[in-house]
């Protein structure tokens, strides 16, 4: 390592995954970019040849803590098209609607994360805050925070209730509310307007030239979107924006994501509503998969991912190709991170969004008083499931 | 040596003193950012916890470097503020100073950034060179700035540069907070203090997220829970050197002692207020704020005082 030349990782309170580049810096520019991924290699496409179709969308959603419903999605799809399995309508419905919220749980996560990153720690802890409710209303639909396990091939595993609907609606508009506001103060606020604004620019080119996907693209004027593109899932028969920027700064994906996040919560409203009418079964009993190939494509927070899958008639995969938006995004650093100085080289890694999970609930705190985590965590989460079920729909 | 001087250096209002206060307003900085920011935050005694559990950890030293220098400047910058509060600290509370003392304060608290400099410097890390880099870029921006702030007192008191005479000249004429050339000059002290203490949104030289800590980085054990202190101890120097120039010191007689807690109270909150609603700059970003805002608008205050507004 020469003395010009700082080190981004493998472990660095920046990504606190295992991500590694090198930036090559003439005192505080950045003047190249040395890109090295594949710390963190865990052989899922190999691991998922191993197991039965069932099983490897559970293995799938263990890609990604954050993208727990997207490459499941994307999984099934791909299966489903070995074969064009039609899934119920009531479970397209049903993807879309966990999809959709997904979204808006990522989006607030990166917003918080995006606010560390820049040293502002309030506007971390209330990203975060306001993305406590969407995981409750994950735990209301699915049971789990995180890692729903609501797929299956032909439909969904997991039904929404009539009676959870109304207090789902409920959460959504004061989600929406705080989100409003965030919005309001991503306009307003000139201190986040000048350290944002022109930093980082991806130019269109660019972004065509490196195949960048999800905002990453749309940020820099690429009006892609799976969810308009192809026919998949509810999207068709939704009424949503695909919100396009132009710049391609990091405070256009800021304002992108934030609005998109207000899409994603138009989106899942008129799923519920449709949830109200729309009666029948949640899967299609899917007996065997016939030899063939398929890909699935799914629209995550991040951007497109890809699932490639090859089947010879028995119950498992052959082939798995998993492509997540990430490894096509990250190579962008290059055209935007170069000439611009290290704050700003680092918050632009950041604004295409690298993920990571944290799922610990480590310390409960009840009337101002702390209990460590001795008690069993799954009491606690049990205590809490009941609580939450006792304000939302009364039980 | 008198032993009363011993005293006043290591109890009250010197070392000891200073840093109890410190670690207990550190507390109340951390208590009120994690409401801020909806969090419980940490009990009365965690910054006390912290600094004793790091005094018993081990000292690791990086081979390259001056070994002699990074050891070195945490202890030289913390005699140097327990200087520093000793000579604020006998002003406010006995009125007692000497001639001349304002401009030693000015130059021991650049001795304190010099020092954060040399042992930053002195590791050959990477990220402490840069940080140790950063903080020098600051030193310039804040410094000019600062000492136009000092000298709007030393005008508006008729060229004194003592910190007894200074108190007087505001008990006998009013606060120089009052006037116009006062009030400025206290805003932009409060924005110059808050880049000394390195706090957001000038905690470009730790930057945390980007250079990890910076001059800080290569630290452990006894001498980084003294670097720790002396970031505590800053929450007392400044603000009681904000109190004094501007706002006429303490008077303990009284209703005086609730005004003394007031006012001190007022700059720490306000310090927290500007801290937890900035994200952190870029360091060009603040180089262009003080020079090209804060260091005229300085010299406006000044040329008021000279005016006598």
């Amino acid at each position: 390592m020469n003395s010009n030349t700082i080190p981004v990782g493998p472990f660095h309170p920046l990504l606190e995954e295992a991500e590694y580049f090198n930036l090559v810096v003439d005192g505080e520019t950045v003047v190249g970019i040395d890109l090295d991924i594949g710390w963190m290699h865990r052989g899922h496409e190999f691991i998922s040849e191993q197991k039965t179709f069932t099983q490897s969308i559970y293995l799938v959603e263990r890609i990604c803590g954050i993208c727990s419903s997207s490459h499941p999605i994307a999984c099934v799809h791909a299966i489903e098209d070995v074969d064009n399995i039609e899934i119920p309508l009531r479970a397209r419905y049903i993807r879309t609607l966990v999809g959709e919220l997904e979204r808006i749980h990522s989006h607030l996560l990166w917003m918080g994360l995006a606010g560390h990153f820049i040293g502002y720690d309030t506007l971390w802890m209330w990203a975060w805050k306001y993305r406590e409710p969407v995981l409750q209303m994950f735990e209301i639909i699915s049971g789990n925070r995180n890692h729903y396990g609501m797929m299956r091939v032909g439909g969904v595993a997991k039904d929404v209730d009539a009676e959870k609907i109304a207090g789902l609606l409920e959460i959504l508009d004061m989600v929406e509310k705080k989100m409003a506001m965030l919005a309001g103060a991503a306009n307003d606020d000139p201190v986040i307007k000048s350290r944002l604004k022109g930093v980082g620019v991806l130019k269109h080119d660019d972004a065509v030239n490196f195949c960048a996907v999800g905002p990453t693209s749309r940020a820099s004027g690429i009006p892609a979107d799976i969810r308009k593109s192809e026919d998949i899932d509810a999207y068709s028969l939704v009424d949503f924006n695909v919100i396009v920027m132009q710049n391609g700064d990091v405070y256009d994906k800021l304002v992108l994501r934030v609005l998109e996040t207000l899409e994603s919560i138009k989106i899942c409203r008129q799923c519920l509503q449709k949830l109200k009418e729309v009666k029948g079964p949640i899967v299609n009993n899917v007996k065997e998969i016939s030899p063939g190939e398929g890909i699935g494509r799914y629209e995550a927070p991040r951007g497109e991912v890809f699932h490639y899958v090859r089947t010879d008639g028995s119950n498992r995969p052959i082939r798995h190709k998993v492509r997540a938006p990430s490894y096509v995004n990250i190579p962008t650093y290059a055209a935007s991170c170069v000439g611009i100085p290290i704050a700003d080289a680092l918050i632009t890694t950041a604004a295409v969004d690298p993920c990571y999970c944290c799922t610990e609930r480590s310390l409960r705190v009840y009337d101002n008083k702390r209990e460590p985590m001795q008690i069993d965590l799954l009491k606690l989460s049990r205590e809490k499931t009941e609580r939450i079920r006792r304000d939302i729909y009364g039980r | 040596m008198n032993p009363e001087y011993l005293f006043f250096l290591l109890i009250f209002p010197g070392l000891l003193f200073t840093a109890v206060l410190g670690l207990s307003v550190g507390w109340i900085d951390r208590k009120v950012s994690a409401r801020f920011q909806f969090r419980v935050g940490p009990p009365f005694w965690q910054n006390f916890n912290d600094f004793f559990k790091l005094l018993g950890k081990e000292t690791i030293i990086v081979k390259e470097g001056i070994h002699s220098l990074f050891l070195a400047a945490p202890f030289i910058a913390f005699a140097t503020l327990a200087f520093i509060a000793t000579l604020i600290g006998m002003a406010l509370f006995f009125s007692r100073g000497f001639g001349g003392d304002l401009l030693v304060i000015m130059y021991l608290l650049m001795v304190y950034s010099v020092m954060i400099v040399m042992g930053g410097a002195a590791t050959g890390n990477v990220y402490s060179s840069i940080g140790a880099g950063r903080e020098i870029k600051l030193l310039l921006a804040d410094e000019l700035a600062f000492i136009l702030v000092c000298l709007v007192p030393i005008i508006k008191s008729g060229y004194q540069v003592n910190l007894e005479q200074l108190l007087l000249v505001q008990a006998e004429q009013g606060v120089f907070i009052g006037s116009v050339s006062g009030f400025i000059a206290f805003v932009i002290g409060l924005l110059c203090i808050q880049a000394k203490m390195t706090l957001p949104p000038f905690h470009i030289p730790e930057a945390e997220t980007e250079i990890v800590e910076g001059p800080f980085m290569e630290y452990s054990g006894p001498p980084l829970a003294f670097w720790k202190l002396n970031h505590f101890m800053m929450y007392v120097i400044l603000p009681f050197l904000l109190i004094l120039l501007f706002m006429g010191g303490f008077n303990f007689q009284g209703i005086g002692i609730l005004w003394a807690i007031l006012k001190y109270i007022l700059i720490i909150v306000l310090i927290i207020i500007i801290k937890n609603t900035n994200p952190r700059v870029r360091i060009d970003t603040a180089l262009n704020f003080f020079w090209k805002y804060a260091t005229p608008l300085a010299f406006i205050a000044l040329i008021l005082a000279v005016l006598g507004v």
